[in-house]
């Protein structure tokens, strides 16, 4: 049984270099607060870990299922409110206000859902664009509960003098939804049919509804995923932060999800994944430079999307990786021939 | 108090529609949603501060120099930044909000954070039905009537126009009709850089410039152009109309309005779309048909 599960490793793991990267950079993210305890490293990193539950959530709602959503913040903000107020005024632990600001963040989904059925293209677009800016406007518009312009502060922050533990929550708490939603989008899992579905939905609706696929239930599922995930993110932030603050909401966040997935690489999971620890880590350390700090993330972005459209994650794999023309297993770049069937590869 | 809303709301729904019937333009002739569209607004707005303000020049003379700058300016953008990626609208959208942020810190830069307000050469007030309205509001809402009558005129009695409508109906069919499809689009992008920027020339002795000032226009009219229907100049028109005279209602009437006047205004479009999903007067295409 060891040696078989060894076996898998080596031909599913090891011999796809994508995949042997993924595992290296795991790795390393495991080790780093071995090596340096550094906070402000480590609290980049853990924000880094959360956004990248954001992206990743982003990635699974628009980029497979179709729905390119611009107001992604709207589950983040949700989430990050709904914690942080339950936890200011009612007292209860974070442990208990995350997820139930994770599920309101469903119920948000599930309402911005219902437009947005019957929508698509630009107008599903712009109508989600309208949902976190109607809440901001009702959030300046009653300032003695949520606080306005300052937003909620004063909440019970997770180990806020202990950067190693707050490291190591976000990393596992990032490892699981990223996995979940990986699983939830892999159009080959024999487990569940989510990930085809998903992918049905995005290239033909219509033909999708002909096969006999209830594509209302499917996109309400992915608003709900999307949204439960987005709110996972936003209610960790909040307790990370210690404040549930507008910009939580902002349109500014709603795009900064957008970016970092199109940056990583749109439709694959890992790009988001990637393009949050190359953009997130970049921006921070870019706050030496307050006056074009803005302007080298916007050059950036204009840069990537006009030179490596695809995203960098899948431009870098698509250097590394080949696949057979015939049994469609991916191989090494240096090989050439197919390591399973032996057919050449082009 | 009716008075007052219904002369705010006119000049506001004026300004609207002067900006949504430029980017409902785009979106018909090119299907691009062009998020950098009311930076020109802005950038329009800047220039006359610049030449009239700082260099000292005559407010009608700043005017012209910053009208035919920005457009100079837009058509620089729709070439090098939107050209080549035209056929991804997601990828539009990103590209164009991501040259507005950057049209933003170039603003910053320049300018730093401070609050301006340009010069110009009407000032004064006048008394209508006992409110008061300034000389550049009836300045804005004259122009705001002849670029309207303009645009119709272009756009249904020349050969240009007839151009342009065949594109926005089917570029294809139009491309093999023998009309250059890039060239139309081209010359689409730059009227609608020119609506914004006579916009933001127009309105900006009454407003103070900030470096941020283009992100709630921006919101507004996306409102008002998928309430119209993406892509029909009449919608927007009336969207225009029917979003400016909500905002100042709840301007005028309802406490702590001016945070509420978005989001009114927003959920109004929500519900519309909920009725009408193809919004006032939108064509559903086949292709887009859910």
């Amino acid at each position: 049984m060891i040696r078989r599960l060894l076996k898998d490793f080596q031909g599913d793991v090891v011999a796809i270099p994508g995949r042997f990267l993924a595992l290296l950079f795991f790795i390393a993210l495991i080790i780093i607060p071995v090596i340096t305890t550094d906070s402000y490293l480590l609290r980049t990193l853990a924000f880094a870990n959360i956004f990248a539950i954001f992206a990743v959530s982003w990635d699974l709602l628009s980029g497979y299922t179709g729905q390119v959503n611009f107001g992604h913040a709207l589950f983040f903000g949700v989430a990050a409110y709904t914690s942080a107020l339950l936890n200011l005024k009612l007292g209860l632990s974070p442990w208990v206000t995350i997820p139930i600001g994770a599920l309101a963040s469903v119920v948000a989904g599930v309402i911005v859902c219902l437009p947005a059925l019957r929508l698509r293209g630009p107008y599903l677009s712009l109508v989600t664009l309208a949902f976190p800016l109607i809440l901001l406007g009702i959030i300046f518009a009653f300032t003695d509960f949520t606080g306005g312009e300052l937003g909620v502060s004063g909440i019970t922050r997770i180990y806020p003098t202990f950067p190693v533990n707050r490291f190591y929550i976000s990393f596992a708490v990032m490892l699981v939804s990223v996995m979940i939603m990986w699983k939830l989008t892999d159009a080959k899992s024999a487990l569940v049919r989510t990930g085809i579905i998903f992918h049905a939905i995005r290239e033909d609706e219509i033909a999708a509804r002909a096969s006999g696929i209830n594509t209302i239930r499917y996109k309400m599922l992915a608003f709900a995923v999307g949204g439960f995930f987005a709110g996972v993110a936003g209610a960790f932030h909040a307790h990370f932060m210690g404040i549930a603050s507008p910009a939580n909401l902002d349109l500014f966040l709603s795009f900064q999800a957008i970016i970092w997935t199109v940056f990583g690489g749109i439709t694959s999971i890992y790009g988001p994944v990637v393009g949050v620890f190359i953009m997130y880590p970049l921006m921070e350390f870019l706050r030496v430079l307050p006056e074009v700090r803005m302007l080298i993330f916007a050059a950036i972005v204009v840069v990537i999307l006009l030179f490596m459209p695809e995203g960098i994650a899948v431009f870098i794999r698509d250097k590394l990786e080949r696949q057979c023309p015939r049994c469609k297993l991916s191989n090494v770049w240096w090989r050439k021939t197919c390591r399973a069937c032996s057919a050449e590869l082009r | 108090m009716l008075e007052g809303i219904l002369v705010n709301g006119l000049v506001r729904s004026g300004i609207y529609a002067l900006l949504a019937i430029g980017f409902s333009l785009i979106f018909g002739v090119a299907r691009m949603i062009n998020l950098a569209f009311t930076s020109f607004y802005m950038l329009g707005a800047y220039g006359l501060f610049l030449f009239a303000n700082r260099l000292g020049l005559h407010p009608l003379l700043a005017m012209l120099i910053s009208l035919v700058l920005t457009t100079l300016i837009g058509l620089a953008t729709y070439k090098i930044f939107i050209d080549r990626v035209r056929e991804h609208h997601v990828t539009v959208m990103l590209i164009t909000m991501a040259v507005a942020i950057i049209y933003q810190e170039v603003i910053l830069l320049i300018f730093k954070g401070h609050y301006y307000t340009p010069l110009t050469f009407l000032t004064g007030y006048l008394t209508i039905l006992g409110v008061k309205v300034l000389y550049q509001h009836i300045l804005v809402l004259g122009v705001v009537v002849v670029v309207l009558l303009g645009v119709w005129a272009l756009l249904s009695k020349t050969r240009l126009g007839i151009a342009i409508r065949a594109v926005a109906q089917d570029s294809e069919i139009a491309n093999l009709m023998g009309i250059n499809v890039s060239r139309i689009l081209l010359i689409t992008m730059t009227i609608a850089s020119a609506l914004a920027a006579i916009a933001g020339v127009a309105v900006a002795p009454t407003l103070v410039l900030e470096p941020y000032m283009w992100t709630h226009p921006l919101v507004m009219i996306m409102a008002i152009v998928v309430l119209g229907g993406l892509g029909s100049v009449k919608g927007s028109l009336i969207g225009a109309f029917i979003i400016g005279f909500v905002e100042t209602a709840v301007v005028f009437l309802l406490p702590s309005g001016a945070f509420l006047k978005g989001a009114i205004a927003l959920i109004v479009m929500v519900v519309i779309l909920l009725v009408r999903p193809e919004g006032l007067f939108g064509v559903v295409f086949e292709e887009e048909r859910l």
